[in-house]
Parts: structure tokens; sequence; C-alpha cells
């Protein structure tokens, strides 16, 4: 059985992750300890939570540089929401917090929308299909601020925006996979064995 | 484009689904789980299990319908019924939660509201309003499961709650509850211009048009329940009839 390491962000949603994964066949424990990330087959750095937050409580445990080294080796890991976001520069939600800068992209509110917040299910295409997911978000990597060496899926919510990100074993997921049934599914099986996503 | 919400909303007393009018007449409709699986299923967008008891009993929601029906389904989960802190969020969150509602808490302390807010989110943090139309025109908001009066104007309160921190109001009209004769737009209307937040349509669904009316009123989501559970329609046909209408809809 495939074995998911889901880093502790502070605040998420945890039961539907594991029911995910569960499904997929794979089993999920919370991370520990900093030294288990390398080994893991998969590491999950999970969604709810604001920017500064989830930041600081990877760096202050230990677990910012243990997830940037398997990062650097191409060793399968899923960021999901906040998690896509923290592996960015920086983010408006939480000025002066740096991020883990894997992608060099900024996040910013998203702007001039009729709502403050992106909630509910939109259409996503891209690398990982063409199909609607689950998202619940306030800020976003703008289409145009989108890594230059990544492969990216796009929605639209004034203006496209990265809705998922794939560079080498790294998945990037804007969306909830966890809350997007069968297309959530498809993207987090990809992301188990390191695959192309197949729909 | 953002799709419109269909939740189907799950009642639920003594780990049953219950269903009556205006709060009142609870009938069994059957098992949480199973029912959430139908409706997953059937293209809901969103599962909503509320615990109607949990206030008057002076507790938190059980946990064990949630973990049932998270169990069930791949979709959000929203969550209330007599939460009145963070730490008893926190366990509906652990129990399989994606975001949770609050009401008759919220209204003696609306700070809970923004500290909901803080830790998990905006959007994971709902305000439940349940009113009932007043002789002059208005709507007064009343909280324990429909039983105890406030005095409150139910739109100024929505206004006040969004200000602490609600990222989504979830409207509930009690005269139209389970009476199947249509949303109450004009309340609809009233809390979307005072509050700028998404707003759950709640309480008198009967048919696709009354879905396609709140809509028009400014509602962003459209919570059904007595219908579904009775087999009157299906989450299926009613997206049909709202993607024949234009409106912009998740394909189930």
């Amino acid at each position: 059985m495939t074995n998911v390491l889901l880093l502790d962000t502070g605040a998420g949603n945890r039961a539907s992750l594991v029911r995910a994964f569960a499904r997929l066949g794979a089993r999920v424990d919370v991370a520990a300890d900093p030294g288990d990330v390398a080994a893991a087959a998969c590491v999950v750095v999970p969604g709810v939570g604001a920017f500064g937050n989830a930041v600081r409580t990877l760096r202050v445990a230990g677990y910012a540089d243990a997830l940037l080294d398997r990062i650097a080796s191409d060793r399968p890991t899923v960021g999901i929401c906040v998690g896509l976001q923290i592996l960015c520069a920086a983010s408006d939600e939480s000025p002066g917090v740096s991020g883990l800068g894997v992608f060099p992209s900024m996040v910013r509110r998203f702007a001039s929308t009729p709502r403050p917040t992106h909630y509910g299910w939109n259409r996503v295409r891209g690398f990982c299909g063409d199909g609607y997911a689950a998202f619940a978000h306030g800020y976003r990597v703008a289409l145009d601020e989108a890594p230059s060496d990544a492969d990216v899926a796009v929605a639209e919510f004034g203006g496209p925006f990265v809705a998922a990100l794939r560079r080498g074993a790294l998945i990037a997921l804007q969306f909830h996979p966890e809350l997007s049934g069968a297309f959530g599914l498809a993207a987090l099986a990809s992301a188990l064995d390191g695959s192309a996503v197949r729909c | 484009m953002l799709t419109t919400r269909l939740i189907a909303c799950l009642d639920v007393a003594d780990g049953r689904v219950v269903k009556g009018t205006s709060f009142a007449d609870l009938r069994d409709c059957g098992d949480p789980a199973e029912l959430a699986a139908r409706y997953e299923a059937d293209g809901a967008d969103e599962i909503a299990v509320l615990d109607v008891r949990a206030t008057l009993e002076g507790r938190s929601a059980r946990r064990a319908a949630v973990e049932r029906v998270r169990a069930a389904v791949g979709l959000p989960l929203t969550v209330g019924g007599g939460i009145t802190s963070i730490d008893a969020a926190a366990a509906l969150f652990d129990a399989g939660a994606d975001r949770v509602v609050v009401n008759s808490a919220a209204l003696r302390r609306p700070e809970l509201l923004t500290h909901l807010a803080e830790r998990y989110g905006a959007q994971a943090a709902v305000l439940a309003i349940d009113a009932r139309r007043q002789g002059q025109g208005g709507y007064e908001a009343v909280v324990r499961a429909g039983s105890r009066a406030t005095g409150l104007d139910a739109v100024s309160w929505a206004a006040e709650g969004a200000r602490r921190g609600a990222g989504e109001i979830l409207l509930t009209s009690i005269d139209r509850d389970g009476t199947g004769t249509g949303y109450d737009l004009d309340l609809i209307r009233r809390v979307v211009a005072a509050t700028g937040r998404p707003v759950i349509a709640s309480g008198g669904a009967g048919t696709a048009l009354d879905l396609l009316a709140a809509l028009e009123a400014g509602a962003d989501a459209l919570l059904v329940a007595g219908i579904l559970h009775r087999r009157e329609t299906t989450i299926r046909d009613l997206k049909r009839a709202l993607a024949a209408r234009g409106k912009a809809i998740r394909p189930c």
C-alpha cells in the first residue's frame, strides 16, 4: 500500500484527504518528524489556512527545508490550495512573509471580481484534463504570472488564473482534489505514481 | 466560469434525516450517508449536514453523522448545529467538515465568526440566519431551531455578521420552509444588498423555476432538501432546467 505523508499546516480538512487517498488504495499518515519527508512515497501539503500561518508552521517545525530537498530530488509531492501558494514567492495575503520560492510567481488577491472569494465549482482546462473542480480561495496566481517552466492548467474568475501546476513529480493544485469527485481523484492518482494525468 | 451551486441539505436528528414544515412536524426521510451518496451520484455540488437538535439539547452537532457522510461522499461538506466555540468547530472539521455553520451562538457572541474566519478562512465560516416575516414587511431573526425570537432585524444581523467575518450567509425563510411555494425572494434581495456576501437561498424550493427566481434575486447557491428526500425531483433534473435557461452549472 502506498504511503502518503500529510504535512500539518496548522488547520486543515484532513478527513477529506484521508478518504480520497483511501479510495486510491493509499494510506495517509500525518508527519511527526521532518526526517520522514524524504522517505515517503508521496508527500502532501494540504490546503486550508492562511499563507503566512502555513509557511511559518512548516518553517518552525523544520519541514520547509525537508520539503525543498524532496522537491529538488524530484520525488512525488502534492501541494493543495494554500499548499500551492506557499510554493510561490510571496502572497498579498501575508505581506512580508516569503514563500518557499519553488515557483517565482506572486500570489495576488482576485481583482475586480463579483465576490471576494472564489468558492464553488469551476471549469479547469490543462494538463490535468478538462473538467470541473471545487475551489475555495481568495488569492491566486494570475495566468500571466505562471512559471514558464511548468505545465499549467487554467480556470477563469475575473480573468484566467492558475488552477494547477506540474513540474516533474511536483503537482500543485489550486482546487481541492479531495472534494472534486472523479476529476479530483484522477489528479491525485497521477500525483501518487508521478505519472502524467490520465483522463 | 464559476457555476451555480446546488446544495443538498440533510437536517439530522438522532442520526436520521428529517424534514418538516416551518421547522415543525419533522418526518423521517432516511439515512444521512445513503442520501448523501445518492445526491452526489445525482450531481449535488455540496452536502450540508445540520444537526437540528444540537442547540436545543445544549451540545454540538454529533460527529457520527458527519463521519458517515464524509466517508460516503467526496464533495464539499458543510456542517452545523450547536457550534459555540472554536474547539467545537475543530472537532467537526476533524470529523470531515470542510466548513461550519453557526447560528444561535454567533448571535450571542458575534466574535465567534471572526475567530472562525481567522483560523479556517472566511469561506469556511458560514452564518446561518433563520428569518421569520413580520407584519410590517420586515424580518426577524429567530434562533434555537426556530424556537426563540430575538427581536433583531434579520437583515441588520446579516450585515453585522458579514462585518464580523462570515464569508457566506445561509438564509432560511422559516415561513417557506417545507412548503414548496418558492424561496422568499424579498428576503434574499435585502440580505444580498445589505451584506455583499454570497447568499445560499433556503426554505421553499418546489420547482426549478423557484431556483431560477432565487438566482435572479441575487442568490449564489441554492439549498434543496424536501423535494429531493420525497423524490419529487432530482438534482439532475433541476440542473438540466437551470442549464436550459442559460445558467452555468456543473454538468452531472
